[in-house]
């Protein structure tokens, strides 16, 4: 930034509560709203796994609210609930909805998004839908009991299928379509911003890799939510208005026929799936992004292979459209189809190799300094190989006969999707919270924080692989069943016991995030000396983010480092003539 | 500057609230002048137009594909008879994309705001009458005992056609709502709104070109 | 951060992280070179059960390599650049080195995909053999049950088989009267266990009559979802005799995790008595 004399303010400022904090326009207020939604919905989504893992280590203990125990239909009830909150609106909104929102427009220089009354719009739509989707716990019946895939015909014939599944589940159906518009429109405005609202200067190839990152998810997300609309409209059907789209004739339960007929439940599968694999990288690329964006800032050393990076993290998002068959290796479809999506799949593993790679080939050679961020977008890297490397074997057609559906697939997506995509959004928090609120969270309560949640989470789910190799079934609420599951009784327990402590870490974070915001320490306007144009504006950015101008950017988004410069970064911003020699 | 409504502050944000400031650094700088800022926004509403197509045209693929496996896999499928009046209606939504491109082009020419009035009035005429044809083609499908439920055959008709008739109804009320604040002579972004209409329009027209030969030649 | 204190903890912080990371990966390696009991598979009970395990065995060692290196990688970069006030090597990358490990990848990756393929079209893509005994598996909220079509080797129609124009109001999973193939087929009802003969090959064909389950056993290495409005095919020969445990993998409801039953391979002796038994009551 130059002068900001004479700017004229493009943007007012919104007078009063209401229009600042409620009903905002602002970019940077929804991204709030968006994070302010995650992280509710993930210390929800938390609970309901430590009651899950409450009744898998200690089957029959009687709890407050549950003075029989967790029953079967709780367990799975939770099982379902917990999948659906921590997909959609923790590892959707977070890193995209959330930082993409507060950070997109300022990182390309703009004043604000494409459009801010859509942008409104979407945060009250998801937030409507976070509202439907936690009904179901309070209605008749309770909470829906067939897994976030919602496979019919379980998810389509209503309360005789089971408890849950009658309005807990048309109330599932319900959110989940809402979700998707608000998903659309979100995406929208994510690919208009990021094409057109670019300030001077500031080339595809000079993008952070952050808005690569949350523009390649944008289209992901455009492409694969109408397809669950599409979907979720027609499974509603099948339960209100008696179409037969995915229920086959002569069902019998309790000795009832089912007056449907003609149905493909293998047609649910598909749809979802086409929209199911792709949200999988809705949740983990802008992690990526970010990974690739903190190691590069705390390494002091530009990106190695920023080209590759695009490069790889496009072709993920282009392959994850035509593999979505490898989760329906068993499922009926045609092995022949089976094979093809095989092979589809096992070349995913291309890209995310290159990744990996280029994360290493960072680091090599750098200057690395141990900040919080910098410790989560390490535990990223390391995650994701450990949990990268399962998928390996499950793509295989023949391997995936015998581990699917066992813990070794429920083992994989946590530590890939679900913990590795967590770090990411907690390389998040900890990189930008400077900026957002002003002041720095505590480095000592981060580490402590980033310490016990990574020792954690490999302490819950490295285990949880060995058990699915000795074959125990996902979503079984107890190991009655089976005499052979009995071996696997103690591992059940140890993985609580890592659960309770990983569980009980997130409390450190909450109380540094919450006291930080009013306690922390002053921060300055770039204490991580890094380059990109969110840190050359004030912390927190003014209403206009650029006070009217238009900052021109003058290089790529990585310049650490740079021989014969006095400092060991340039900012993007920074005229050449301005870049202090040595 | 007041921001009184949303769409006022919208227009403030998009269109930059005056002279925007900064702009003589770093040797001159070709999109100063407002013209830009009106092309930079002609672009932004395009592409979101564009880019929701695309996300709608996902949509209908994916209950297109059920369709096609749908049929394939059951074995009570029963073709219905295309009512009559749908040819009927695909004519007048195919007069309508020629009248709002009509309409569009009359904004080329100075004074053209009234002769685009019209046109604008017509084709927001030729939306009503096809959604209303489309509900006397149900009451006919109705009549011969189709709901639904009856068939796999008759609920795909109905999803399909109410699919693209609710997205046929958001545009006839964003066909409406230029067609009321054309009357402000300072609106500054009558043209952007009637190209970015007219691209959604021509979209819905040629989509249900498609929808009706999957659901008469594929039926 | 800032240069002036960006020192402090590295050495200790860096040093730790890669101890982690070397302790994680030496565990992992070791459980899966131990194999404790609630870490591995059973032995195998078919040929191409173990196929599967040698496959398993080829992706094991490869994934493993590339795991150990990696995560040994990122301990060494972060213990070897911890930062101790000097300056990064500027680079943007080398794209000979993103040639080779693109290629490298691509080849390991595809080719082990391809390998994979051979015992699933040994169990998919093949026709079952013509004197395969043909059993028809049938899932149903929360229990297994299982029909055999008798000395004639036909399994008689259900009813809304034989009349699939007919609205039915009670149970049309009955096999219909009317239908000579049926007169001979011997049904083991909703629990029941069901037997094979060991070295005589089998394809199960399987269906459910409400929601969608999935038959897996541990030993065959085989999993196939029961769906319904479908009849899926599954073929295998047990070669050895015992009582292996089936489960349901596919989340059926309130009672998923107690849908077992077990499966007995036994010699055509054994069987033949097991037969008598069930057919005399």
């Amino acid at each position: 930034m130059t002068t900001h004399a004479g700017a004229v303010h493009a943007h007012e400022a919104p007078q009063g509560f209401i229009r600042k904090y409620i009903f905002s326009l602002d970019h940077k207020v929804i991204g709030k709203q968006y994070i302010s939604l995650a992280l509710f919905s993930a210390f929800v989504g938390m609970f309901l796994s430590l009651l899950m893992r409450m009744r898998l280590a200690w089957p029959t203990m009687k709890l407050p609210f549950f003075p029989d125990g967790i029953l079967p239909e709780q367990y799975l009830a939770m099982v379902t609930m917990h999948g659906t909150i921590m997909v959609f609106m923790v590892l959707t909104t977070a890193p995209q909805s959330g930082f993409g929102n507060y950070f997109l427009p300022i990182q390309i220089g703009a004043a604000d998004m494409a459009f801010p009354v859509l942008n409104m719009l979407s945060f009250w739509t998801t937030l409507l839908s976070l509202v439907v989707l936690m009904a179901a716990f309070f209605v008749s019946g309770g909470a829906p009991l067939g897994g976030w895939t919602v496979y019919t015909p379980l998810s389509a014939i209503g309360q005789i299928a089971g408890p849950g599944q009658g309005l807990g589940m048309t109330l599932w159906v319900i959110a989940i379509a809402i979700f998707c518009g608000a998903s659309l429109m979100g995406a929208i405005n994510f690919i208009a911003t990021t094409l057109d609202l670019r300030s001077r200067g500031m080339s595809l190839m000079r993008l952070p890799l952050t808005v690569w990152a949350w523009f390649i998810t944008a289209v992901i997300s455009l492409l694969a939510f109408g397809v669950l609309l599409a979907a979720g409209i027609l499974l509603l059907l099948d339960r209100t208005a008696g179409t037969s789209f995915f229920i086959p004739g002569n069902l019998v339960l309790t000795d009832k026929v089912i007056p449907h007929k003609g149905g493909s439940p293998i047609l649910w599968q598909h749809l979802f799936w086409f929209f199911g694999h792709p949200e999988v990288y809705i949740a983990i690329l802008p992690g990526m992004g970010l990974a690739s964006h903190v190691l590069s800032t705390f390494s002091r050393k530009p990106v190695f292979g920023y080209r590759a990076m695009v490069f790889a993290m496009s072709s993920i998002a282009f392959l994850g459209f035509i593999v979505w068959g490898h989760h329906m290796f068993v499922s009926g479809m045609s092995p022949y189809v089976g094979l093809a999506f095989s092979v589809l799949t096992m070349s995913i593993g291309v890209p995310s190799a290159i990744k990996t790679f280029n994360w290493l080939g960072t680091l090599w050679g750098g200057d690395i300094k141990f900040t919080t961020p910098m410790l989560f977008a390490l535990g990223f890297v390391s995650l994701f190989v450990s949990g990268g490397l399962s998928g390996l074997f499950l793509a295989q057609t023949s391997i995936d006969q015998y581990l699917h559906d066992t813990y070794f697939v429920v083992a994989h997506f946590h530590l890939i999707m679900g913990v590795a995509a967590i770090f990411g959004i907690f390389t998040g928090v900890y990189f930008w919270f400077p900026k957002m609120f002003g002041r720095m969270m505590s480095d000592t309560m981060g580490k402590l924080h980033f310490w016990l949640t990574f020792v954690g989470v490999y302490a819950i789910f490295m285990p949880m692989h060995f058990i699915g190799l000795a074959g125990h079934p996902r979503r079984y609420a107890d190991g009655s069943g089976a005499a052979y599951l009995a071996s696997m009784d103690p591992v059940h327990v140890f993985m609580s016991v890592a659960a309770f402590v990983t569980i009980a870490a997130q409390f450190i974070f909450l109380f540094n995030f919450l006291w930080s915001i009013w306690k922390g320490k002053k921060a300055d306007i770039n204490p991580w000396q890094a380059t990109t144009l969110e840190w050359g504006v004030p912390s927190p950015p003014p209403h206009d983010n650029f006070a009217g101008h238009e900052p021109p950017v003058h290089r790529g988004a990585y310049e650490f480092a740079v021989p014969g410069v006095a400092d060991d970064y340039i900012m993007q911003t920074t005229p050449p003539e301005k870049v202090a020699k040595a | 500057m007041p921001s009184a409504t949303i769409t006022e502050d919208l227009e403030i944000l998009n269109a930059g609230g005056g002279p925007p400031a900064n702009r003589g650094i770093d040797g001159g700088d070709s999109r100063g002048d407002s013209g830009s800022f009106y092309a930079r926004e002609r672009r932004m509403y395009l592409t979101g137009v564009s880019v929701a197509l695309a996300g709608i045209l996902m949509f209908f693929m994916a209950l297109a594909s059920s369709y096609i496996v749908r049929k394939g896999t059951g074995t009570d499928w029963q073709p219905i008879e295309m009512p009559g009046i749908l040819w009927v209606n695909t004519a007048v939504l195919v007069a309508s994309s020629i009248t709002v491109e009509v309409a569009r082009r009359k904004l080329a020419f100075a004074g053209g705001v009234s002769a685009f009035r019209n046109w604008w009035a017509i084709t927001t005429a030729l939306g009503v009458l096809f959604l209303g044809g489309q509900i006397v083609a149900w009451r006919v499908l109705a009549d011969q005992g189709l709901f639904l439920a009856t068939n796999p055959s008759s609920s795909f008709f109905y999803v399909l056609t109410a699919s693209h008739g609710a997205h046929l109804l958001v545009g006839v009320l964003a066909l409406l709502y230029v067609a009321v604040r054309t009357g402000q002579a300072a609106w500054r972004r009558r043209a952007i709104a009637a190209e970015g209409i007219a691209i959604y329009w021509h979209f819905l027209d040629g989509l249900w070109v498609f929808l009706l030969l999957l659901l008469n030649f594929g039926r | 951060m800032g240069s002036k204190k960006g020192n402090t903890g590295s050495a200790a912080t860096a040093t730790t992280l890669a101890l982690f990371l070397v302790a994680l990966t030496v565990f992992t390696v070791y459980i899966f070179v131990a194999k404790p009991i609630w870490s591995w598979f059973p032995p195998a009970i078919n040929e191409i059960g173990h196929e599967i395990d040698r496959q398993f065995m080829r992706t094991l060692v490869i994934t493993g390599v590339v795991f150990v290196l990696a995560q040994f990688g990122l301990a060494w970069v972060v213990f070897r650049y911890r930062t101790r006030g000097q300056r990064a090597t500027y680079s943007h990358g080398n794209n000979v080195m993103e040639v080779i490990w693109t290629l490298a990848t691509a080849i390991l990756f595809i080719g082990l995909g391809i390998y994979a393929q051979r015992a699933w079209a040994e169990v998919r893509l093949k026709p079952a053999p013509p004197d395969a005994m043909r059993i028809e598996v049938i899932g149903q909220q929360f229990k297994w049950s299982f029909r055999l079509p008798g000395p004639d080797g036909k399994f008689g129609k259900y009813k809304f088989e034989a009349h699939p124009e007919q609205e039915f109001t009670r149970d049309p999973w009955v096999v219909d009267a009317d239908d000579p193939d049926g007169k001979d087929d011997v049904i083991l009802g909703p629990g029941s266990v069901f037997a094979v003969v060991v070295d005589q090959p089998v394809e199960l064909l399987i269906r459910s009559k409400d929601v969608t389950h999935s038959f897996f056993v541990r030993e065959l290495r085989l999993k196939q979802d029961a769906v319904p409005g479908m009849t899926v095919p599954l073929q295998f020969t047990a070669t050895v005799p015992g009582e292996y445990q089936v489960v349901c993998a596919e989340l059926c409801g309130q009672g998923h995790h107690l849908m077992g039953t077990f499966m007995k391979v036994l010699s055509r002796e054994d069987y033949a008595a097991w037969l008598k038994d069930m057919t005399a009551e």
